[in-house]
């Protein structure tokens, strides 16, 4: 979902010099500074009955898990965007042209030239896209209001845990992201390695 | 056009106007269908910006024609991709995340046809490409890139060929490596080719024609000699300026390794490679600051090409020296120059119409043998 979303956002502001681009990519980027519970606050207001909720008449998309999905994609964006973005930017303008040489159209090149060229950063924003989404709390519990089964995640559930001095299925949840983060990183870094060293 | 016979169809024809930063674009010139038009000019004249409007990489108005059919005319612009074009940038620009293979077929697989794979085998013998195929891009030497990128641009099937001062970002011996192949090229492929560079010693050995260009506009075009001899264009002041004139091998001397070359009826003696050049058409590059006039042919002299010609016009050439336009006597086509001091012209009394005895100190041949491809 962030990739899909992400890419053409960065491609987009890795091409365009305009005042939009860049106004875009700093609102893109305000997660990044803002406290989490500032975004969730507006974005509760945003989602809500007066909202873009409202506006396709439902009820209210907060506390729902698709407006938790929403609440995590705008929050981690940056983290998916920028490195694409930044990676795109390397590869420059030379190879598009020459696959517009060699009769490539747009969307044709921008796969077989573009995305391949900037396949580490998309490692990169997939990595830190991950990681934020599954560490990210105070949007989280703005928006999803953590009710059980439906809009309870892991890293609120720790929370709860300790909250109610439940230490031992804290350590359950908790030593179990620890070790899965650890691993998603883990098999990230050596995919990167391998595909460093394919790329001469 | 030297080195050819008769004249050749127009394959390219540019008219285009605009703005490409600080200077105005006025570009309007024809290219024959076949063979080399050099696009000369000095380093941040307009030739790229040229070449890139050309091939749709940048907009300015008016027309692009090649082989007849328009590719931009008024609201007409065909984008880059729809224009069947092969384009060698100044640096080879590979797919680094493709393999050799790869980059060469990456245009092949998008042109009507795809691949051939007569085509494929017979691009990779001629560039030879061959040792190069299970190479990663990045252990290519500089050479070996550009190779690599002209076979890319070939076998896209292209109508135009742009090449981009391909050899400018190579060292002299991948520069001396290369430029065979481009020769090769040019002599095998039925279809214009335009050649940006600022270098004159590259566009004397591949050129058969040129457009000299100056901030942004055409200052002539037309035949290769006839624009290295043009006094009024001032290529002449270049300190290694130079003729190139076609000229054919008539002999060669197993004793002392010369060929003899016939040069519009009179008898040129170059260093040859073998026999097997008798009967090729080859280019002889004459360099004016070799050229010395007498009055009268030296008995004992070690010099050996002397040669029969008319004085067609005088010109300053620099502080001390004079430049004298040269033709050949009976074959008043064939021009080059000589330069001399303004006090040894004094001394002879130069005169345009004089006919006298040019003693040129080095000929060299300026091109390497032709096979043909397709």
């Amino acid at each position: 979902m962030l990739l899909v979303l992400g890419t053409p956002l960065a491609w987009w502001l890795a091409r365009s010099r305009s005042l939009v681009s860049d106004v875009i990519g700093t609102l893109v980027a305000l997660p990044l500074v803002m406290p989490p519970t500032v975004l969730g606050f507006y974005l509760l207001i945003a989602l809500g009955p007066s909202g873009l909720g409202g506006m396709f008449g439902l009820r209210s998309l907060a506390f729902s898990f698709p407006g938790l999905v929403i609440g995590s994609v705008v929050y981690s964006l940056p983290f998916v965007v920028q490195p694409i973005r930044n990676a795109f930017e390397a590869v420059g303008d030379r190879p598009m042209e020459v696959a517009a040489t060699l009769r490539s159209s747009p969307l044709d090149r921008f796969f077989t030239v573009a995305v391949p060229l900037a396949r580490s950063g998309f490692l990169t924003g997939t990595v830190l896209g991950f990681a934020h989404t599954i560490g990210e709390f105070g949007v989280v519990l703005m928006i999803g209001g953590n009710i059980p089964g439906e809009t309870r995640v892991l890293s609120i559930a720790i929370f709860d845990y300790v909250e109610q001095l439940r230490f031992a299925d804290a350590h359950i949840v908790a030593g179990g992201m620890l070790i899965f983060s650890f691993l998603v990183i883990l098999a990230m870094s050596r995919i990167g390695r391998r595909i460093g060293e394919i790329r001469p | 056009m030297i080195g050819e016979t008769g004249p050749s169809p127009v394959g390219l024809d540019v008219a285009l106007v605009g703005r490409r930063g600080s200077f105005a674009i006025e570009a309007a010139f024809t290219a024959p269908a076949r063979g080399v038009t050099a696009l000369f000019g000095r380093s941040g004249s307009g030739k790229t910006s040229i070449l890139r409007a050309i091939a749709g990489l940048t907009r300015l108005e008016g027309r692009v024609r090649v082989a007849g059919e328009t590719w931009q005319d008024g609201a007409l612009f065909l984008p880059t991709h729809r224009r069947p074009l092969g384009y060698v940038f100044q640096e080879a620009s590979l797919f680094s995340h493709l393999s050799v293979d790869g980059n060469l077929i990456y245009g092949a697989r998008r042109s009507p046809g795809g691949v051939d794979a007569a085509m494929r085998r017979e691009v990779i013998d001629l560039l030879s490409l061959e040792r190069l195929m299970p190479r990663a891009i990045g252990d290519l030497s500089g050479g070996e890139r550009q190779r690599v990128a002209i076979g890319r641009a070939i076998l896209s099937r292209p109508r135009l060929l742009l090449m981009d001062e391909p050899l400018s970002g190579l060292d002299h011996r991948a520069k001396d490596e290369i430029l065979p192949f481009i020769e090769q090229l040019a002599a095998g492929l039925d279809l214009p080719i335009l050649y940006v560079s600022h270098d004159l010693a590259e566009i004397e050995r591949l050129a058969d024609r040129i457009v000299v260009v100056a901030e942004g506009r055409v200052q002539a075009s037309g035949p290769l000699n006839a624009a290295l001899t043009d006094l009024g264009l001032g290529l002449v002041r270049d300190p290694r300026a130079a003729a190139v004139l076609p000229a054919r091998v008539t002999g060669f001397s197993e004793e002392d390794g010369l060929a003899e070359l016939d040069l519009g009826g009179q008898r040129v003696f170059v260093d040859g490679s073998g026999p097997e050049e008798i009967g090729l058409n080859r280019r002889l590059r004459i360099v004016a600051s070799d050229v010395s006039l007498a009055r009268a042919p030296l008995a004992a002299s070690t010099i050996l090409n002397i040669l029969r010609v008319e004085i067609l016009a005088i010109e300053p050439g620099g502080r001390a020296d004079l430049a004298i336009l040269l033709a050949l006597d009976g074959a008043p086509d064939l021009t080059f120059m000589a330069k001399v001091t303004r006090r040894s012209a004094a001394r002879l009394q130069l005169a345009p119409g004089d006919r006298l005895h040019a003693q040129i100190k080095s000929v060299s041949l300026a091109t390497s043998p032709m096979p043909r491809l397709r």
